[in-house]
């Protein structure tokens, strides 16, 4: 501890006091795990400019960070104070008490805050949310108008028959894509597609699942029908895939996701002709039903369980720095901001029209990640042709409802 | 040796193996026999940025004293290794029950997740084990007769498919086969199939996976036989070739023979190692077409959402099972020679 101080000290002296950042904290460790993207990037370089006398603020920004996070957090004391969560990995950590109420945290040091980025789970705010994404739609407009299609399909049924027009032009031999690689990207289409059906995923109250049913079914043929109109390679595609097909202009109707705009529009990675005829638009509905095709994602703060209170006061502070106004206004393009000093920029379109769709948030279920992991598993048979509809989803209620007992959801 | 001095010798090796072997088995064989409590559930309204609703989260105050009390978990005997993930014995059951003939029953276990990870497992073992063999031992042939000046470049470049790491060399292949990559472009030229994708099918897949492997594993080989070469007896090829044996017949009958004990080892090594093929399933982005039981359990511990330590610990035991079945073959013979020499 002492060794520590000392050095601390004598970090302090060498930067001569400019880290005096106004934060207002004296003490206190500061340790955030989180995802690696730019807009978590600009967050965690926010909060960091308060270290200095007598405060710490070490970053690990993984992919990994979903796979370390429980084992991180169950140490008592903590390894990190703070992990960036998002809908889905709130509900992890909450499943084994590893974050703690920020109620009083809020009420002392959250006053810049607006009211809608608290995310309260029975009656107690747990995470303090920054960022919202969505998978939206991304078009081509030159290729649309080429092809004779005059508006942005505004329904999947638009998509597919746009995509046909746009093939028998001879423009393009496959013009679509979705995140398909099969795993948690292929689940999160499936969700999305069974959101627009406005059908649910469990039985209400309990933890059995419910998507073995029309809606399913009608979920998996339009899936089958997109991908038909995707490069034969479409059970390898992630989200930097899709992105790279698209800026070199290899397609003209995809479904992505909303952060992945502002990398699309960056002036660079892609020609200028690609750039100016992209359009953002919310996320398609389909089937006669008026609830876009998608699921909104938050990104948030939250504290562990296992700390001080003192670190967890330092670590709230910082990250509040992290998300201050300045924070979000020098780093406007990098995400859709749920924070004041926002403005909306072209490259946030899609997802502001899919909020006002009026899409639903990703379920925030303790077993909701084991039946996206099922359903990334066990529907590339049918999308590859080997397996019925039905046949796919009595699988995946076969594998979901063993891991969910292993789980403990399930009797 | 005396028993007494033996005892003392083996001694640190036999802690070693108990701390670092068998605990570790142990250990996930107790672990694979447990499954998580069971979760109190209560309803509770959930805000967000996008609304409220009223959801079921875990009651963790009730959860966390039965963690308390059994850490471990819930004991569930075998109940994991039967379950339809894994060896799925009612499923096989229905499914025999079901099904009219013999490709319908196969097609329905080939649907169940572990049998189909042990499919694509087994046909990558036996096709890839004797393929890198027989090419690691021409190979070695091969440069054994090149001019002196030339092995030695000639080795450095035969050994690189070994060198670089598993999941990288599976990477730049990825690339590589893609449609727009170098050689997935230049196949499809040569076949005529603008639409010709490797990464398209199952069967391309498994081809694909299987010819990586024997890429990556032939030097291998090679660089023991090769090492095996030096040591054949030059008076007996001599005599060989003065009896008038041909080439191949010296190759057949006195450098072959020469090299079993190498043969053998190769095969175990080979055997193992294929047995757990991970990594090129990984780096090929292959999971939609073909899983294999090492990947089951990265899936279990790190690739989804949630960990399951049960499943992950019962196909773990299933795979060492899996690889004493292999081996038993190999170390039988090995026995016999052993027990040849000391008579």
């Amino acid at each position: 501890m002492f060794l520590k101080k000392v050095m601390v000290a004598g970090a302090f002296i060498m930067l001569g006091n400019t880290a005096m950042a106004g934060c207002g904290i004296s003490s206190g460790n500061v340790n955030v795990l989180s995802n690696d993207f730019p807009a978590i990037q600009a967050v965690t370089a926010g909060a960091s400019t308060c270290a200095g006398d007598g405060v710490t603020v070490k970053t690990n920004l993984t992919k990994d960070h979903k796979d370390i996070m429980v084992a991180a957090l169950t140490a008592n004391p903590a390894e990190y104070t703070s992990v960036i969560t998002s809908n889905s990995t709130l509900v992890t950590l909450m499943n084994d008490g590893l974050v703690r109420s920020l109620d009083d945290l809020v009420a002392k040091h959250g006053g810049g805050l607006n009211p809608s980025q608290m995310v309260t789970v029975d009656g107690k705010i747990m995470a303090v949310a920054f960022m919202a994404n969505a998978q939206h739609l991304f078009s081509r407009s030159d290729i649309l108008e080429k092809a004779g299609v005059s508006s942005i399909p505004a329904t999947y049924e638009d998509v597919l028959a746009a995509a046909k027009a746009i093939k028998s032009a001879g423009l393009m031999d496959y013009p679509v894509a979705l995140n398909t690689k099969a795993g948690w990207n292929l689940g999160e289409e499936f969700v999305n597609m069974y959101m627009g059906t406005g059908g649910d995923f469990f039985k209400p109250g309990t933890a059995e699942v419910a998507v073995n049913n029309a809606h399913g079914v009608a979920t998996l043929n339009m899936l089958k029908s997109l991908v038909a109109y995707s490069h034969p390679d479409f059970m390898t595609f992630d989200s930097n895939a899709t992105q790279a097909e698209w800026e070199a202009g290899n397609l003209a109707l995809a479904t992505m996701w909303g952060s992945r705009g502002g990398a699309v529009m960056d002036g660079e990675g892609s020609s200028e002709a690609v750039e100016s005829s992209t359009v953002l638009s919310s996320a398609p509905t389909w089937g006669g039903k008026s609830r876009p095709a998608s699921t909104l994602w938050w990104d948030g703060i939250s504290i562990s369980a296992n700390i001080s209170d003192e670190d967890a006061e330092a670590t709230f502070v910082a990250l509040m720095h992290g998300i201050s106004p300045e924070v979000i206004a020098a780093n406007n393009a990098a995400a859709v901001w749920l924070g004041k000093g926002y403005t909306p920029s072209k490259a946030s379109a899609g997802v502001s029209a899919t909020a006002a769709g009026g899409a639903a948030p990703y379920p925030m279920l303790p077993f909701m990640g084991t039946l996206h992991s099922a359903l990334g598993s066990e529907i590339s048979d049918f999308l590859q042709g080997s397996e019925s509809a039905e046949q796919a989803l009595s699988d995946v209620e076969a594998a979901y409802t063993a891991a969910a007992t292993e789980k403990g959801f399930l009797k | 040796m005396k028993n007494r001095t033996f005892f003392w010798f083996i001694l640190p090796s036999l802690v070693a193996m108990v701390l670092f072997i068998a605990l570790p088995i142990g250990s996930v064989f107790i672990q694979s026999l447990y499954i998580e409590h069971g979760a109190v559930l209560k309803e509770v309204k959930s805000c967000g940025p996008f609304g409220c609703k009223d959801e079921v989260q875990i009651d963790v105050a009730a959860t966390s004293q039965l963690k308390e009390e059994k850490p471990l978990g819930k004991f569930n005997g075998f109940g994991t290794y039967t379950n339809r993930n894994h060896l799925a014995v009612s499923e096989l059951k229905a499914a025999w029950n079901d099904s009219a003939n013999w490709s319908i029953y196969f097609s329905k276990v080939y649907n169940l997740p572990f049998y189909r990870a042990l499919a694509f497992t087994l046909t990558y073992t036996f096709i890839v084990t004797p393929l890198v063999l027989l090419l690691g031992f021409f190979i070695a042939l091969g440069v054994n007769s090149l001019p002196k000046k030339l092995k030695g470049p000639t080795i450095f470049v035969s050994l690189l498919p070994m060198i670089v790491t598993p999941l990288i060399g599976s990477l730049i292949l990825f690339w590589m086969i893609d449609s727009k990559g170098i050689l997935g472009a230049s196949l499809q030229w040569l076949l005529d199939d603008p639409n010709l994708s490797l990464k398209a099918s199952p069967a391309l897949t498994w081809i694909m996976l299987i010819i990586y492997g024997v890429w990556h594993s032939a030097p291998f080989a090679f660089i023991v036989f090769y090492a095996g070469l030096q040591t054949v007896p030059s008076e007996t090829i001599e005599a060989a070739m003065i009896d008038g044996a041909s080439r191949w017949e010296r190759t057949r009958y006195v450098v072959l023979p020469h090299l079993v004990p190498l043969i053998v080892f190769i095969s175990l090594i080979q055997l193992m190692d294929n047995f757990r093929v991970f990594e090129p399933i990984v780096g090929f982005s292959a999971q939609a077409s073909a899983t294999s039981l090492s990947w089951i359990i990265y899936n279990d511990l790190a690739g989804g959402e949630g960990t399951f330590f049960g499943s992950a610990g019962a196909t773990s035991v299933l795979t060492i099972l899996g690889v004493a079945v292999l081996l038993i073959p190999v170390l039988i013979r090995t026995w016999n020679d052993f027990s040849r020499k000391v008579v």
